[in-house]
This record gives C-alpha cells, sequence and structure tokens, in this order.
C-alpha cells in the first residue's frame, strides 16, 4: 500500500506522533472537510461509551482502599482461578466447535449441508442464563435424562444410582461453550467464504491434502476471524451471571456483585470491576500485539466461494451428524424443553396477555437501540478506516470497552451520570418553563437504549470493520481521486459494498439486546416489562412453567434474526 | 445519507413517543420494589379497587438505592419495596426514605420489626428453616448442629452471599461470637453435599434427588411448592421433605422481614402512607400469608394453614438492628472460610 495520504491499515505500522497527525490532519481537513465531521462523531461516540468508565472510576475513587487486604486473602486467589478456568475451557471449546463446523460446512459438500449451514446460528438465540437452568432440570437426578436411565438400567431411586452433578465448573464450561460457539462459527465462516477461495484452490493446486489446506492455510488467515469470535464469546462468559449462579461457579463478576450486593459497598465493587477490565484490556492488546506482523489484504477481484469437496453418503451423513451436535445441544433440547413446560402452563392456565406488549415492548426497544448502535459503529469503523492514525484507534478501542463489562455494571455506570443529567434538566424545566419535565431520560427509555449502546457497541464495530476490511483500498483512493469527499465515498462504496455485514452486525446486536437483562432491569421506566424481564420475575417467584413461556418467546424472537442472518451469510457466498 | 437521517428520526421520534407516556401523573402511587411485582399485585389491585390510587410499579432486583439516590429530588418513587432487613436498613442508612408517623403501623408492626426511627416498617415474615428428608427421624434441631460431623456430605445451601444467609449467619454472630462463627461456617462448608449455591427450591429438590438429607431455606417456599403454585413439578419436591423449625441454642428461629419505606422525595406521600396502612390492615395481611405463605407481621392475622403445619413459631428475639450490624462481618467470614468456593 504505497498510498501516503490514507495510510497504512495497521497503526502500528507506520507510527504517528501526534505532532505528525495534527499536521496531517490539517491538510486533509482542509481537502476534505467531511473528514472532520466523521471525526467529530467518532470523538462524541466514544465519550459517549467512556463516559459510564469515568463514573465508575469516580466511584472507585470515593472509596478506601481497605478492602484489598480481605479481597487479596480470601476471595480474589480463588475467583481469578475460577476465572481463568472458567475462560480458558470456554475458549478452547467456541474454538474447536466454531471452528470446525465452519470449516465442515465450507470446505466440504454433504446432504443436510444448506440446513446446517444456519442452524448452527441458532444457539445464538438461548440466552445463557436459560441453556444453564434448563440442562440444570433436565440433567437433575430427578430430571428426564437420568430419571430414564435408572428405568433403562433398572433402578428404582436416586439414592440407588445417580450421575455427577452438572453444577460444576466442568459444566458450566460445557453449556456456555455450545450457546456462544456461534460468534466463533459467524465470523470464521465469512472468512472462510469470501477470503480463502483462491489460497485454498492454489494450495489445493499445488498439492496440499485436505488438511494441509485446514491446517496451512485456512487456519493461518481465519486468525484474525477467530481472534474476533472467540474475544466475543469470552466477554459473554465473563460477564455472564445468571448461569454462574445457577451453576456455582464464582467467577470475579460474581465478587465485584458480592462486594456491591451484599455488602453495599458500591465503590469496592467498582474497584474490582475496573481491575478486571485493565485485565480484559491487556488481554485483548496483547492479542493484537501478538499478530502485529501479520497482514492480511484482499484482492481486488470479486471473492469466490471455492468448490466444497463432496462427500459419499456414508462419510456425509457422518458429518451431517458431527455438525447437528451442537445445534442439537445448544438449540434444539433447550428450546423443546421450554416448548413441552410451556404447553403444560398455557394448557393450565392460558397465555398471559401481558406477553403480546411484552414482545411488542422487547422488539421495539431492542430494534431502536441497534440502529443507534448500527449507526454509531459505522461511524466507529469508518473514522478508523478513513483517518487512521493512532488517535482514531485509540478512539475505536474507548468505544468498544463497554462490552468488556458486565452488565450491571455498566448499567450502574450509566445510572449515576444519566440521573444527574435528568435532574438538571428537570430543575431546569421548573425554573425556566414553571413545569417539572419529571426524569426525561430514565422515564423514556432513552437511559435503557444508552445501556445497550454502551454494551453493545463492540459488536457493531467489530462486524463493520471486518465488512469494510473485505473491501480494497484502491476503491477508496479510486473515489476520492476521482473528487468524492470522505463522505461521499463512504456513501457510494463502503455503504452498498458493506451491506451484507452492516445486517450481519444488526442482527448480532439485536439478538444481544433483546437477551440483555441486568441493565434492563435496572434502568428501566415505570411499568416497562421486557421478555427478559418478565421472565426473571418469574423465576425469582420460582414459577417456572410460567417462566418457561417468556423464556421460549425470547428464544423464538431471538430465532428469527438468526434464519435472516443465515440467508445473509448465504449472499456472502 | 438519506437512510441515515430517517434512522435518526425515527429513534428521536420513538424516545418522545415513550416520553410522553410516562409523564401524566392523577392520583397515583410509584413503587420501586425488589419484590417481584406478581407477588404484590394482588394486595395492590386490592388497594386501587378500594382507593382509586393508581399503582404503578418498577421491579429491579440490585440497584434500587442507587437508583433512588441518583434520582435525587427527581424521583418519582414514592414506596420502596424490599425484602431483608438489611436492605431496608440500608435505605434508610443512605438517606433515601423519610420518617412516617403514623399510629396505625405503629399499632400493627411490632416494635422489633419496624426501624425505631420510623423509617421503615416491616410488612411480613419469613423463617429460615431446616428441610430434611422425610424418612429422617429429626424432631428438634438447632442451627449449631449444621456442623456436626455426622451430616458430612448431606447439607445443601444457597450461595453463603445471598442475603438471606447472609442474615443468618450475623444472627449466628449475634448469638456465639465472630470466633465460633467462623469455625462453624467452616465445619458447614466441611458437610456440603454441593457447592453452595443455586436457591432455596433446589435443597428440597436436591433432597429428592438423594444428593443430601438436610438444608436450610426459606419457609414460604414450602407452601409455594406444596400448594402447587408454581407448577406440578414441585408439588413432589415439596412433599419430599418436613421441615423443622430449627433454633439457636440460646434462643428461638431466625426470622427475616419484607418491608416497605416511603421515599425521601416522594411526590405523593399521602397516598404512599395510606398504601402502607393499608398493607397492614386485617385484609392485607391475610393476602400476604395467603398468596406468598409468609408469616403476617400483626399478631392475630391468620397463617396458611401449610406454613401453620411446621408448628409454633418461636421469633429469636435478638433485634433486627443487631442482625444488621454484623452483616458485613458475617459476608467477610463467609468469605474467608470460602463457603462458596
Amino acid at each position: 500500500m504505497g498510498d501516503a495520504g490514507v495510510g497504512s491499515a495497521a497503526p502500528g505500522d507506520l507510527p504517528m506522533s501526534d505532532v505528525d497527525l495534527r499536521k496531517a490532519s490539517t491538510v486533509k481537513v482542509a481537502r476534505y472537510r467531511s473528514g472532520r465531521l466523521w471525526f467529530m462523531a467518532t470523538v462524541l461516540v466514544a465519550a459517549l461509551v467512556a463516559t459510564p468508565v469515568l463514573a465508575l472510576i469516580w466511584q472507585a475513587l470515593r472509596g478506601s482502599s481497605g478492602l484489598w487486604p480481605h479481597l487479596l486473602a480470601y476471595v480474589l486467589p480463588q475467583a481469578f482461578q475460577q476465572t481463568t478456568a472458567l475462560l480458558v475451557g470456554v475458549g478452547v471449546l467456541v474454538t474447536l466447535l466454531g471452528t470446525s463446523t465452519a470449516w465442515l460446512v465450507t470446505a466440504y459438500d454433504f446432504p443436510g449441508r444448506r440446513f446446517l449451514e444456519w442452524a448452527l446460528l441458532l444457539p445464538l438465540a438461548v440466552p445463557t442464563y436459560i441453556i444453564a437452568y434448563v440442562y440444570l432440570d433436565l440433567l437433575h437426578p430427578i430430571g428426564l435424562v437420568q430419571g430414564a436411565l435408572r428405568v433403562a438400567l433398572g433402578f428404582t431411586s436416586p439414592h440407588e444410582f445417580r450421575l455427577p452433578d452438572i453444577r460444576s465448573m466442568g459444566g458450566c464450561i460445557v453449556l456456555l461453550g455450545f450457546v456462544l460457539y456461534p460468534y466463533v462459527y459467524l465470523t470464521t465462516r465469512a472468512m472462510f467464504l469470501t477470503q480463502a477461495a483462491n489460497l485454498v484452490e492454489v494450495s489445493r493446486t499445488l498439492g496440499s491434502g485436505k488438511g494441509g489446506v485446514f491446517w496451512r492455510v485456512a487456519l493461518p488467515l481465519a486468525r484474525p476471524a477467530i481472534a474476533v469470535g472467540v474475544s466475543l464469546a469470552l466477554m459473554e462468559a465473563l460477564n455472564d451471571i445468571g448461569a454462574s449462579e445457577f451453576l456455582g461457579v464464582k467467577t470475579l463478576t460474581v465478587s465485584v456483585y458480592t462486594t456491591w450486593v451484599t455488602r453495599s459497598d458500591l465503590p469496592g465493587a467498582a474497584q474490582i470491576a475496573l481491575a478486571m477490565l485493565s485485565l480484559v484490556v491487556a488481554l485483548v492488546t496483547t492479542e493484537r500485539w501478538a499478530r502485529r506482523r501479520q497482514r492480511y489484504w484482499s484482492s481486488a477481484q470479486k471473492a469466490r466461494s471455492f468448490t466444497p469437496h463432496r462427500l459419499g453418503t456414508v462419510s456425509g451423513l457422518l458429518v451431517f451428524a458431527l455438525g447437528l451436535l451442537p445445534v442439537f445441544i445448544g438449540f434444539i433440547a433447550p428450546a423443546s424443553y421450554l416448548v413441552v413446560e410451556a404447553w403444560k402452563r398455557v394448557r393450565f392456565a392460558g397465555l398471559s396477555p401481558r406477553l403480546l406488549l411484552e414482545t411488542l415492548n422487547t422488539v421495539t426497544l431492542s430494534a431502536m437501540a441497534t440502529l443507534a448502535i448500527l449507526l454509531f459503529g459505522m461511524i466507529i469503523a469508518y473514522t478508523a478506516r478513513s483517518l487512521p492514525g493512532r488517535v482514531t484507534a485509540a478512539l475505536q478501542r474507548i468505544s468498544t470497552v463497554g462490552y468488556a463489562m458486565p452488565g450491571t455494571v455498566v448499567a450502574i455506570g450509566i445510572l449515576l451520570p444519566v440521573a444527574a443529567l435528568d435532574q438538571m434538566i428537570d430543575r431546569a424545566a421548573l425554573a425556566w418553563l414553571g413545569a417539572p419535565t419529571g426524569l426525561l431520560l430514565i422515564g423514556s427509555g432513552a437511559a435503557l437504549g444508552y445501556a445497550y449502546v454502551a454494551r453493545f457497541l463492540a459488536i457493531a464495530v467489530g462486524s463493520v470493520e471486518a465488512g469494510f476490511s473485505r473491501i480494497p483500498r484502491s476503491f477508496d483512493h479510486a473515489a476520492r481521486s476521482l473528487g468524492h469527499n470522505v463522505t461521499a465515498t463512504f456513501r457510494q462504496i463502503h455503504l452498498p459494498l458493506s451491506k451484507p455485514s452492516l445486517v450481519a452486525a444488526g442482527l448480532l446486536v439485536f439478538v444481544d439486546c433483546m437477551k440483555e437483562l441486568p441493565a434492563t432491569l435496572l434502568l428501566r421506566p415505570l411499568n416497562f416489562e421486557t421478555l427478559a424481564t418478565h421472565l426473571y420475575g418469574e423465576a425469582a417467584r420460582g414459577t417456572y412453567e410460567e417462566a418457561s413461556i417468556a423464556a421460549l418467546a425470547i428464544v423464538l424472537v431471538g430465532t428469527l434474526p438468526v434464519a435472516i442472518l443465515a440467508r445473509v451469510g448465504r449472499w456472502k457466498a | 445519507m438519506k437512510s441515515l437521517s430517517t434512522l435518526r428520526l425515527a429513534l428521536v421520534g420513538g424516545v418522545f413517543a415513550l416520553a410522553g407516556g410516562a409523564s401524566a401523573m392523577a392520583a397515583e402511587l410509584n413503587i420501586y420494589t425488589t419484590r417481584e411485582s406478581g407477588l404484590i399485585q394482588p394486595l395492590l389491585d386490592a388497594f386501587t379497587a378500594s382507593s382509586g390510587v393508581k399503582v404503578n410499579t418498577v421491579f429491579m432486583k440490585d440497584g434500587l438505592a442507587e437508583r433512588v439516590a441518583s434520582e435525587g429530588e427527581s424521583s418519582p418513587a414514592d414506596i420502596l419495596m424490599t425484602v431483608d432487613v438489611g436492605n431496608l436498613a440500608d435505605l434508610a442508612e443512605k438517606g433515601l426514605t423519610q420518617p412516617v408517623v403514623s399510629d396505625v403501623l405503629k399499632a400493627a408492626v411490632p416494635e422489633n420489626l419496624r426501624d425505631p426511627a420510623n423509617n421503615w416498617f416491616a410488612l411480613s415474615m419469613r423463617a429460615r428453616v431446616l428441610y430434611a428428608a422425610k424418612d429422617l427421624d429429626l424432631a428438634a434441631f438447632n442451627y449449631e448442629d449444621l456442623s456436626d460431623p455426622k451430616w458430612k456430605g448431606k447439607v445443601c445451601i444457597r450461595s453463603g452471599q445471598h442475603p438471606y444467609n447472609t442474615a443468618l449467619f450475623a444472627d449466628y454472630i449475634a448469638h456465639n461470637g465472630a470466633e465460633a462463627t467462623e469455625a462453624w461456617l467452616a465445619a458447614v462448608k466441611g458437610n456440603l453435599a454441593r457447592k453452595a449455591g443455586g436457591g432455596d427450591r433446589d435443597v428440597a429438590k436436591d433432597i429428592l434427588g438423594g444428593i443430601c438429607q438436610i438444608g436450610i431455606a426459606n419457609s414460604y417456599y414450602v407452601g409455594l411448592m406444596r400448594s402447587g403454585k408454581g407448577g406440578e413439578e414441585q408439588v413432589a419436591w415439596g412433599d419430599a421433605i418436613k421441615v423443622v423449625l430449627p433454633t439457636f441454642k440460646d434462643g428461638g428461629t431466625q426470622v427475616n422481614v419484607s418491608g416497605a419505606a416511603v421515599a425521601k422525595h416522594a411526590p405523593n406521600k399521602g397516598e404512599a402512607v395510606k398504601l402502607l396502612e393499608y398493607l397492614v390492615s386485617d385484609d392485607a395481611q391475610k393476602l400476604y400469608a395467603k398468596a406468598n405463605f409468609e408469616y403476617p407481621v400483626k399478631a392475630g392475622a391468620p397463617i396458611d394453614p401449610i406454613i401453620a403445619s411446621f408448628g409454633a413459631l418461636k421469633v429469636d428475639p435478638v433485634p433486627m438492628t443487631e442482625i444488621v450490624k454484623h452483616r458485613k462481618q458475617a459476608s467477610e467470614l463467609a468469605e474467608k472460610v470460602g463457603f462458596d468456593n
């Protein structure tokens, strides 16, 4: 890439000092006034996401450091060990499941491949807290599986025979792994489809075997995609509180929680949360640093999908069964369980009219938040591309930091500044207009939308960035040299060319907003229920059958976008 | 940028549409509650029917105090409702409540079950009881017995950091001192059949599943399970156990409360006090017992037959304020012995 005006894709590669950047950007702004707009918008979005973190830092500073000796002695060693075990376990599992299934449906042709292509995404629709609850019930000594096993083996009571308890680290890793692998599947498959074709075929021509193609070409090529997918999955695992509560795994997130809730020590909780955040940022930075010397360029030719290898009947069926396994564990089994439980309840008590309104609330709120997140995601990713440099890279990192924090912590970080702003507006309105506005931002649900933005912007930025990275930079240069400014280039080149990844990002974000629980619980207005809060309420009350109706509704509403997502995946092909 | 500006328009429009719905106020009352609204809805409906006051609720879990505090003077909250005496005391300590002078409340709620400065009032009680396998020969039980080595591998309990357990451990400190409590917690931890975790109902389920023989849990869950309100399956869980009301060696059964307070900046204070007074009326207390299987706070109010079948409740005499005081230490001791690990 010899174009000095636009610079390199990797910020580490052509280091620019701030002075350089200022000089460079002066030149740019003179040439492209619209570039400045993009930059300002990026600063604003980054500030929006940084605000809750700053609020937490402020909270943390208000506390004493008095709890650290106790934490260091009794809590953190254990929590750290559990967190590490969970992340390593889930990381390995999602990498294995996600990469292998993505390769199977891309490189091989077998009966049922088209079905698996999209079905492999279905577990995305199942929130971690639901999968944990369902399997806890199914695999309990008095549950369906062990009950059937006892009958088959001739035992009459769980006192005589029972399997090991699923409430363990191993159980938690497996359950989380089977609902989180689609993040890796999604990103990796897109990479296999669009990037690998030429190289795979070249390596086939040069005599590589099937294994060689996978290990030596496809896998290294897919590494950035795998890294993105795995880090999304790991953040979800790290911030999970529902599943670990059910399964008895005590991560650092649980420590944050205990400190805040049980001991009413918000500053202390903020301190732990920030320490955790620094750790995550360090890990992500290390991963990026480790592949700093690697470059991935796409050719300007239209990406082709490569011809899958046709399998025989027996091996085809075997591969199909193999690919179906994660779908079965992550979606079919829990969804069927929910259908049965929900049916029991509906037969007994009918369908609550609340459900329709709650579904509407859920869809409306999630859709609005998704649109905002997508817009912000495009701003960030496009600014990083068209005005590369340390500053934009830093802004991009900041804008994605919310995903690395537990939802409850983000929610508290948002509550503090937003409520303060609300009070200011209220007072100002009373003073100038003579009428109070009440809590405009919290009362309207805007605070909740903000929480979703802060929490899930990372997903949009990541996906959009991945989409942009498939557009050769020569396109940008051509458009610019033909006299288009930054905005026009975006509209004419990037927006149309990255549509599939925009849609994919939107759907992924939508499903995540819909499943979100802790921030929704804390920040929603009076009399406003979503499916997730309804589900939580029923579970808190212990009316699990009623809860299963809400859970099923979440899974169903989530399945729709996942199915669309799968179609989008096909356009890419 | 046509599509983008449409996007923005839709967003702004949507936000204002939502705001319109939330701002109108007549004779209304706003409740922030950590009790699931389904639990208290029958009571609120009855109140609305008799008073004509519309009640709005938002149910949340953690962060109720933070939300009210940060909303400050603009907060629409009139009543704060929560479970666990520690949470109630927290609200008062953080200055989020206001004292209520009401002879009705004073007469109905025993002194031990309300804030000395009248900032909060308990509305119902629940006991921390022992669930035991049906076939166990066990008529009486002391909390102290939980550490007996004869229960090794036979005890189930939820997280040691759950407020219900924290209050129990705090009460233990009040009776036996911190050192004895630490030793007791370590020994109980050694007796656990599985990791501390899950919910109180899981204790019954796990006893039925043969994982453990005894466990500590709240009294009302037995009513919820046996009555069939939680679904047919739970009836079996409830029937798998018998309930013993344990006591401290030198005291009674540990109880916790659900309660409410009037928010400091309540816009509708008059209605708020009216609702509190309604909640301790004979009718409402009866509903509490019937709908949620809790012990009424008002003397003479009837107890649900399922709960009454456990025997007469002898409430531990340690004052609630004392339990609140030991809460932090109780939580730290549980961490120190690795209760949840």
